[in-house]
């Protein structure tokens, strides 16, 4: 019947294929890696950064649960950068500007090394089913068939995806590459709700050919901060941007060309990102200003090509031409290749499951982009979390591997998508958690290396550190809480506090504005005496701990709603009050909880409490 | 819609010339049907038989409303029967035949607000406007049932979502060149919608004295008459009047209407050196009365020196009545209100005093205030949280107290903690409405 068999198949190379099968393997599963061509895994279709602000925090996420891009983006980093720096660290995102080649090498190294993980240059053209309806394996184009548990589909944009360059249109899934035909009809016969969405690049630059000099020069830091807590120290040589901006001259042109952008001329009908939108878009929406900015990033250090962040376009070649001529430094740039929109169909993951599987097909698993998200961190962390899931399935009995959204960024994602479903390009910002404070990207290791080590997907040199890391801290915090002084003390050290006669602990009045850090290592002379980053936590610690106890009370009656279960066969047709739309959405969503049906887009306070007096009816029905 | 059909009594309990049953849940059309045969045309009233196994209940005006467009969203009807204890008795045994059921207490209410046809602040104005007992409070109960408070509290979240939004971009997009303004400005704004926030709390309390009553007390030494000024401010003998002093042992209450402000006036026990245990307890509790009152009215004597355990009693909230002044004239130095309870004199006089006062205290402004302590905890919360801003260092600190704010008064509405606050809502509604 099968020409071969493993516990899980992960179709798509990309950033969630990389992730999914990686940690599969971690978890014990026999995992095979079906792409088309083993070169191109691990490949930065888009700009060539991982991380920022919310994307930096799944980066870290994915680092805290053994994931592989936080390493691979440090192997081939070649300007970091701590966004929001001015900011407190809840809000602080790492970010690394990766080379191209560097970061493909490195992943795939990371591949190779990770046991129990066969990779296979073939493309899934099938995928087959028991009658039941269960997922029992796929095809190849070569019409091998590989019996699995379960499967994992990561493959992107290439759902019907077409390229559109002014006016022209070019069936792909990413340039150079034939759009996969056989796996989209295999799909479309599960018959999955799908809606289409775009996104775009900017044209790419020969850096020879920019006035470097004439432009402002943005450094990294340094020391760079690595991604991943298992790196000790970035060994590449590091590059600078530069900055420059539209001018007004641009935006004429663009105002004059819209009619021919793919975008504006009316060729494009799925919905684009607000967070990233196209210089077309902004030029538009923001019609009052004067000049947009542009960072000129390297792609590699013997890659003298160069991406312009900022100005993603679908314009005619011709007018991106003049378009990048009228910048300030780029006026003599050649553009090796124009930048274009692609227009693709997702699936609605409101059709998943928490674990990213599809509600309708046991065993099957989709992530990343097919999903609806953009960004490579976005696309990685749900790979993660499928590729552990798949293991689970594969396994037989183990539960779930669900995060939730007081615990992590990944699980907001995940939260994100399979109730509220997405309605242009999803990007993690950090707005989206409603626990931002207890969740940063620093602390990401203490809150879930620990999940990772029970659902066994973390290996041995990280749950050394992690575990030397936990006790520091613990040290650490123990110290701050029993050091402290009387207000009459402080006062003499020259710290204003509250002359209230009030004993305060070094951790009460470490993220006081009045405490100096001269002023905190003199009055308690162990702090410099703590690694950095463990001094990081403890100060972060005390700086969000007042708001964090305010508000728990608040939090508990969340955690309440959040813990009351709406049974999964809950026919919504039978709870009194609902009006036909409420119900609609609730069962689209299929919400898990009272918690999750509040966050159901356009669900009103009169359907949670409809809901609320039925599951109460329920309960005392049962108990 | 709820599957199953409730019904109540609508109108008042007791004898009366119509009596009206009000009906609702899915099945309605039917359940009237098997008393009254063919349903009347939507919305018009028509003269049908009610009718039970053969036998004739009444003849009664029918009224059928189907749903969305009814009270509760559902379908409903009204039967308006003819008065009188046995007539509804076999009504309702009908109906009960017919598969309908009585309601619970707010059941009406509660539907309604399920079926998306009032908030949760509408929903508290319904059940003040059926317990309003003075013109004050129904006007009160009639602008929040209309969704005042609603529009009033949905304005202040739309605002708070606006300045999170803008702090939040400010958090989110650093690579973007926001205008550096960008946090003074919600600064400003913040510090106007605090203000408006702040003064909505401090009505003194208008809106929920109103709502609640404010309670006077009445206080003074044994005999010093204030039985009878109780008695004569409501017009009945409701405490018992006697020269013996000592009389009067427990907190004895009346109410008043004072301006359209409901007013709970409570007589008490004498104060002075007792040593009867009753008498003793009865001065205790006379005390903690006074503690807790708006208004104390302090009673003395035409013909008898002030004395010292009242004088104590003197303060800002308290009016200085001299009570008996058919007997003598003022007393020097104390000023205070001339009133004889026996021939009336300054009886209008201390009843407008009160009323001025109570008007003071309580409701009628014409604005929309605040009504119920859930309110004030949540919008205090919320105030609390948006006081933190000026001083929190860092813009995350900023945006968590904004969301804080919205999600104390998201808590008003039910938006946030519905499951909390259902109970509190709906376990004060007497039954049928
Ligand atoms: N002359 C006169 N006697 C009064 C007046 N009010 C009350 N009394 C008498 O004073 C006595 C005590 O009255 P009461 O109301 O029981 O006083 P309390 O002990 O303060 O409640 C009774 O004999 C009343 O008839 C008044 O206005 N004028
Ligand atoms: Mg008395």
């Amino acid at each position: 019947m099968f020409d071969t068999t493993c516990d899980v198949v992960v179709i798509g190379g990309g950033h969630a294929g990389c992730e999914a099968a990686a940690a599969a393997a971690r978890c014990g599963a026999h995992t095979l890696l079906l792409t088309h061509r083993l070169e191109t895994i691990g490949e930065m279709s888009c700009n060539p950064a991982i991380g920022g602000i919310g994307k930096g925090h799944l980066v870290r996420e994915i680092d805290a649960l053994d994931g592989l891009m936080a390493r691979a983006a440090d192997a081939a980093g070649i300007h970091f950068k701590l966004l929001n720096r001015s900011k407190g660290p809840a809000v602080r995102g790492p970010r690394a500007q990766a080379d191209r080649r560097l970061y493909r090498e490195a992943m795939q190294a990371l591949l190779h090394a990770t046991l129990g993980l066969d990779l296979l240059a073939e493309a899934a053209e099938d995928l087959l089913f028991d009658p039941a309806g269960r997922i029992i394996g796929v095809v190849t184009a070569a019409g091998r068939r590989i019996g699995a548990a379960a499967v994992v589909i990561t493959t992107g944009t290439f759902l019907r995806g077409e390229i559109h360059i002014g006016e022209r249109r070019i069936p792909a899934g990413r340039v150079d590459e034939a759009p996969s035909v056989g796996l989209a009809d295999s799909l479309s016969r599960l018959g999955l709700p799908l809606a289409r969405l775009k996104t775009g690049t900017p044209p790419r630059l020969d850096g020879r050919s920019i006035d470097w000099a004439g432009l402002e020069a943005e450094l990294g830091d340094d020391p760079p901060e690595p991604l991943s807590w298992l790196t000790e120290r970035i060994a590449n040589r590091q590059v600078a941007c530069a900055i420059t901006a539209t001018t007004p001259a641009t935006h004429a042109l663009i105002r004059a060309n819209l009619h021919r952008s793919a975008v504006y001329g009316g060729r494009i009908a799925g919905t684009g990102p607000r967070y990233c939108p196209s210089i077309e878009d902004k030029v538009v929406r923001f019609a009052e200003r004067q000049r947009h900015q542009i960072f000129l990033e390297p792609e590699g250090l013997e890659d003298d090509t160069v991406y312009p962040n900022g100005i993603s376009t679908s314009l005619p070649e011709e007018i991106q031409a003049a378009l990048i001529a009228s910048i300030p430094g780029l006026e003599r740039a050649r553009i090796r290749r124009p930048g274009y929109a692609i227009e693709y169909d997702f699936v609605d993951p409101r059709s998943l499951l928490p674990t990213l599987e599809l509600r309708t097909t046991p065993g099957l698993f989709l992530a990343g982009q097919i999903n609806g998200t953009t960004g490579y961190e976005e696309a990685a962390a749900q790979g993660l979390m499928a590729g552990l899931n798949a293991a689970c399935r594969a396994g037989g009995t183990d539960p779930d591997r669900i995060l939730t959204r007081g615990e992590a960024y990944t699980g907001v994602l995940i939260d994100d998508l399979v109730l509220q479903g997405v309605t242009e390009p999803y990007r993690m910002l950090t707005a989206r958690s409603e626990y931002r404070l207890a969740l940063r990207a620093d602390n990401a290791g203490l809150r879930l290396t620990d999940r990772g080590l029970a659902w066994g997907c973390v290996g041995a040199d990280r749950a050394a550190q992690h575990a030397r890391f936990k006790a520091a801290v613990a040290d650490a915090l123990a110290r701050a809480r029993s050091d402290g002084r009387t207000p009459a003390q402080y006062a003499a050290a020259g710290v204003a506090v509250n002359q209230d006669g009030r004993w305060r602990s070094a951790l009460e009045v470490l993220a006081l504005p009045a405490l100096s850090p001269t002023d905190a290592e003199r009055l308690f002379p162990w702090l410099p005496d703590l690694p950095p980053k463990v001094r990081a936590e403890l100060e972060a610690q005390a700086l969000y701990a007042p708001y964090l106890e305010r508000q728990s009370a608040e939090l508990r009656i969340l955690e309440r709603e959040e813990k009351l279960p709406i049974p999964s066969a809950l026919d919504f047709t039978e709870v009194a009050g609902l009006s036909a739309e409420m119900r609609q959405r609730l069962a689209t969503s299929r919400p898990a909880t009272l918690g999750s049906a509040g966050r159901v887009p356009g669900i009103t306070p009169a359907a949670l409490a409809a809901l609320a007096v039925h599951l109460r009816r329920a309960e005392v029905r049962f108990t | 819609m709820h599957e199953d059909v409730i019904f109540a009594l609508a109108s008042g309990a007791g004898r009366a010339a119509v009596a009206v049953l009000r009906l609702s849940g899915r099945n309605t059309g039917a359940v009237v049907e098997v008393l009254a045969g063919r349903l009347p045309p939507p919305r018009h009233a028509s003269l049908r038989r009610l009718r039970h196994g053969g036998e004739l209940l009444d003849r009664a005006l029918v009224l059928w409303f189907p749903g969305p467009a009814s009270y509760t969203g559902e379908d409903s009807a009204e039967l308006h029967l003819h008065g009188g204890p046995a007539i509804l008795a076999g009504v309702a045994e009908a109906l009960v035949a017919a598969g309908a059921r009585p309601a619970e207490p707010g059941e009406f209410t509660r539907r309604a607000f399920l079926n998306g046809k009032l908030d949760l602040t509408a929903a508290e104005g319904i059940a003040d406007l059926i317990a309003a007992e003075t013109a004050g409070q129904r006007r009160q109960a009639l602008r929040q049932a209309g969704g005042a408070l609603a529009s009033l509290y949905g304005d202040w979240t739309m605002r708070l979502t606006a300045l999170l939004a803008r702090q939040e971009a400010f958090i989110e997009f650093e690579e973007e060149d926001l205008p550096a303004d960008l946090d003074d400005a919600v600064a400003t704004a913040a510090a106007a919608l605090r203000a408006e926030i702040a003064g909505h709390l401090a009505d003194g309390g208008r809106g929920e004295r109103l709502r609640e009553g404010l309670h006077i007390a009445i206080l003074g030494a044994p005999n010093a008459g204030k039985s009878s000024l109780l008695n004569a401010l409501v017009g009945r003998e409701a405490a018992i009047v006697s020269a013996r002093a000592g009389t009067t042992r427990d907190v004895v209450e009346a109410r008043l209407d004072l301006g359209g402000v409901p007013v709970t006036l409570a007589d008490t026990a004498g104060l002075r050196d007792a040593t009867d245990e009753i008498e003793v307890e009865g001065i205790r509790r006379a005390r903690r009365r006074a503690e807790e009152a708006d208004l104390l009215l302090l009673l003395f004597a035409a013909d008898r020196e002030p004395d010292a355990e009242t004088l104590a009693w003197r303060r800002p909230e308290a009016l200085v009545v001299l009570s008996k002044s058919d007997l003598g004239a003022a007393l020097p130095g104390l000023g205070g209100l001339p009133v004889s309870a026996r021939t009336g004199e300054g009886l209008p006089a201390l009843r407008a005093r009160l009323e001025a006062e109570a008007l003071a205290r309580a409701g009628a402004t014409g604005e929309t205030l605040l009504t119920r302590p859930r309110h004030r905890a949540a919008l205090q919360d919320a105030l609390a949280w948006l006081d933190t801003l000026p001083t929190a260092a860092l813009p995350e600190l900023r945006a968590e107290a904004l969301r804080a704010a919205l999600r104390a008064i998201g808590r008003i509405t039910g938006r946030v903690g519905v499951e909390a606050v259902l109970d509190v809502v709906f376990g004060e509604f007497c039954i049928g409405k």
